[in-house]
């Protein structure tokens, strides 16, 4: 079937990805950027259509504990949220990385700390990509950079989170969720009609008892669970590695940005090419697991990086750590809920390399 | 082709809708498009602006700082962005209620008496409208005919009988916009 033509904010590109998804379940709690996702989800009522559910909850934290009794259920549920209410989620999204469900996450961020500005930022990347919440777990995060990725990658989350058992993240910013592009939508899927075998939904007299928990209080099991995630991390940090070069061939200065930083940056990268200047841009895609062999082949090739975020340089810590101090790195970004421009970029690239 | 717009006036001047008007009749037209609001501290004091860029190729950044175009309609935006126009572009200002008028050399200026013709139209609603028409008239990268479908796409239902009026108020702008400044 052919793909939908629309014209929508990112926001809203999620709400109906979610309903053509054919997920089960949203609950949600609203918050300036995203409150879009579930004014469009109640506007569009698939309880009337697909059967999914939409429901506003009492809290950010009651949202989330939905989430991990619908998930438990071997169902597809998700919530959204920005950073402040994401915070709130955090126990929730532990014990859901703890009982190893399968859920989608999406944080449409603002800058912080604390309450901070509803204009978009991206300081939430080491929250989102080193757990977040207590314990040791990673999620699966994906970063869309367009309103399309907005819409595609809400089905590609539920694909891994069922795969792997584990909970995905989108980690959006406010200028992504406010904007509006061109989209092209999947045509509808139904909603699954058998859940996962794991699923606890009642105990036939055939199987033993499903058991979700996150609690185990005897040391040696736990370590031995807490090695079967490392395994199941290491298995995800070498098959779903994604990332989008842009003119990498012959780039002397590697830019590495993501989501809306990346976007800027493709720009940058035609204004330092109009001056002479070769650079280049790795977006990764996954932040977690990150295209660490990439960056790390590339520092090879290149002068130099510039790890470009609008945060106070969370995203360049991995950068280093997979350039292995084979060339320098730099972070260059803005804060406040200010978005970096294409020429500050250039600016900073000329200034840190280059010299003037 | 990649146009870069920056619309800038008060809130319920009909800015943001004037953007998807353009947006949705980019898309008509087969263009990449996209329009970034603001929707922060500025939009709650009672200005508001949007970044519309229609582009034949995939567009980079949606969010940039030098415009081809600027359509002006208040003098706040005027003291805001006069600066951010290219050099040789454009911009497009509302003499209502300015006082002191643009004072750049090196770009096009044009002006569109959009508020006083709409209340002569005894409709201040198709303001947008006639300020949209004069930028076509200046820029005509989309066809009128796509116009009028990006406006049924963009305007609910229930307000469909307003699109003669709307399509008036169009062709009223191309008429009414004039050349004050060539860039020099």
């Amino acid at each position: 079937m052919e793909k939908e033509l629309r014209l929508m904010k990112g926001n809203e590109a999620v709400a109906e990805a979610a309903i053509r998804a054919g997920v089960d379940g949203y609950f949600g709690y609203p918050i300036t950027p995203q409150s879009e996702i579930i004014e469009y989800l109640m506007d569009a009522n698939p309880a009337e259509t697909t059967g999914m559910v939409v429901l506003q909850a009492e809290s950010e934290i009651a949202a989330i504990n939905m989430v991990y009794g619908g998930a438990a259920c071997g169902k597809k549920v998700m919530t959204t949220s920005s950073s402040p209410g994401i915070s709130l989620k955090q126990e929730g999204i532990s014990y859901i990385a703890g009982a190893e469900l399968p859920c989608l996450i999406v944080n449409v961020v603002r800058g912080g700390p604390g309450l901070g500005t509803i204009q978009p930022a991206q300081s939430d990347y080491f929250q989102a990509t080193k757990g977040g919440g207590h314990g040791d777990y990673h999620l699966i995060v994906l970063a869309p950079a367009s309103v399309q990725e907005m819409a595609d990658f809400v089905e590609l989350s539920f694909d891994l989170a069922f795969k792997y058992r584990n909970p995905v993240m989108m980690l959006s910013d406010g200028a992504i969720g406010q904007m509006m592009e061109k989209v092209y939508l999947s045509p509808h899927k139904e909603r699954a009609k058998t859940v996962p075998e794991w699923a606890t939904t009642g105990k036939p007299t055939t199987r033993q008892r499903n058991i979700i928990t996150s609690l185990d209080l005897d040391p040696n099991r736990q370590e031995l669970f807490n090695r079967k995630l490392l395994a199941k991390y290491d298995e995800i940090r070498e098959k779903e590695v994604r990332f989008e070069e842009f003119q990498c061939e012959d780039a002397e200065y590697l830019l590495v940005a993501y989501g809306t930083s990346a976007r800027v940056c493709q720009k940058s990268v035609q204004l330092a090419r109009e001056q002479g200047i070769k650079a280049g841009l790795l977006r990764p895609i996954t932040l977690f697991p990150f295209p660490t062999k990439r960056i790390n082949e590339l520092a090879g090739k290149v002068k130099g990086m510039l790890s470009v975020e609008m945060s106070a340089g969370q995203m360049v810590e991995d950068v280093l750590l997979s350039v292995s101090g084979k060339v320098p790195v730099y972070h260059f970004g803005r804060m406040g809920g200010i978005v970096t421009t294409p020429e500050e970029v250039v600016e900073s690239l000329k200034s840190k390399f280059i010299g003037g | 082709m990649t146009e870069e717009i920056i619309i800038a006036g008060f809130g319920g001047q009909g800015v943001l809708s004037m953007g998807k008007i353009m947006a949705y009749s980019g898309v008509i037209q087969d263009m990449e498009v996209s329009w970034m609001p603001s929707y922060g501290p500025e939009m709650r004091g009672g200005t508001a602006n949007v970044i519309v860029i229609i582009s034949s190729d995939r567009i980079s950044s949606p969010i940039i700082k030098r415009f081809d175009t600027a359509i002006i309609l208040n003098q706040q935006s005027l003291d805001k962005f006069e600066s951010s126009i290219k050099s040789g572009g454009v911009l497009i200002y509302d003499g209502n209620g300015i006082t002191r008028h643009p004072e750049r050399k090196d770009i096009n200026i044009y002006r569109v008496d959009a508020a006083e013709e709409a209340s002569r139209m005894n409709s201040p609603k198709i303001f947008n409208t006639i300020v949209l028409g004069g930028f076509l008239k200046v820029k005509p990268i989309i066809k009128l005919e796509n116009v009028i479908k990006g406006l049924k796409k963009s305007l609910p239902e229930r307000y469909h009988n307003l699109i003669p009026m709307n399509e008036k108020a169009l062709k009223r702008g191309e008429e009414i916009i004039k050349e004050v400044q060539k860039a020099g």
